[in-house]
């Protein structure tokens, strides 16, 4: 199965709804509990990461009986420099955003963390591709 | 685990109910207090209080995904009508106590709520 969502910069009162709605769809095909927690902390964080920092993007979600991958591909600013962007505490987010509880620089290392493979490339001025694969197991953080 | 009524949550914090009046019924297994989207998002867990300063949608959006069962705004915060509506239709029960975020967790603390 294959599910497919389009983000908008700064799009606030939408942001969120790729997520909720693939992990209705991992609830209705029966995987793991633990797989849809993980997914749904890479999906929201990685959907949240281009509302707030890119101008558009594409969410996709391919769900099979092993595994889920999650693809974000953005236009935007991209990201200089991708060892930084990964450190924890390390954000670019205005204040206004911080604001909201926002750019507290744990979005990327949560992805890292609930993901079991995870490749992140951008280009500067133009985007970032963002790949995530959960395994469909009971357990297991990194 | 101890489970607490949310009315009972409601009467230790002498909070203001603002929506879910008939909801509060309901029980909590667990409290978790944060003031950040990303923590919330991983770090609480289904049928949880939620106790936070943040009012914008996301954290309703947060709550529903993560199934929390509860919202109690702390410091006095109250959310705006589109989120009190949204919450209304997604059936999460929204208070708001004038008490800070530790005093909050320590109240409920003291009364057998525990973290995940």
């Amino acid at each position: 199965m294959q599910l497919e969502f389009e983000i908008k910069g700064m799009d606030f009162a939408r942001a969120g709804e790729a997520a909720a709605k693939i992990k209705k769809a991992l609830q209705m095909v029966g995987m793991e509990v633990e797989t849809i927690r993980k997914t749904l902390v890479v999906a929201y964080e990685a959907e949240l990461n281009v509302v707030i920092h890119a101008y558009a993007g594409t969410l996709t979600a391919k769900i099979s009986p092993d595994a889920v991958e999650i693809k974000v591909m953005d236009e935007g600013p991209g990201i200089a420099d991708i060892e930084l962007a990964m450190q924890e505490g390390y954000s670019t987010a205005p204040s206004n955003i911080r604001e909201m509880g926002f750019g507290a620089g744990m979005g990327l290392p949560n992805i890292e963390r609930c993901s079991d493979q995870m490749e992140l490339t951008s280009e500067v001025n133009q985007g970032t591709l963002l790949t995530a694969i959960i395994f469909n197991r009971t357990s297991g953080e990194k | 685990m101890i489970s607490i009524k949310l009315h009972q949550v409601n009467e230790l914090l002498e909070a203001e109910v603002i929506t879910g009046e008939e909801l509060l019924d309901l029980t909590v297994n667990y409290g978790f207090g944060c003031d950040l989207i990303s923590d919330s998002l991983s770090f609480s867990r289904p049928d949880c209080l939620l106790l936070t300063g943040l009012t914008n949608i996301q954290i309703i959006r947060v709550a529903e995904m993560v199934e929390a069962k509860a919202i109690v705004f702390v410091r006095g915060k109250k959310p705006g009508t589109e989120i009190i509506e949204m919450s209304r239709q997604k059936k999460i029960p929204l208070m708001s106590t004038k008490r800070f975020l530790f005093e909050s967790c320590g109240i409920l603390y003291q009364h057998g709520l525990r973290s995940y």
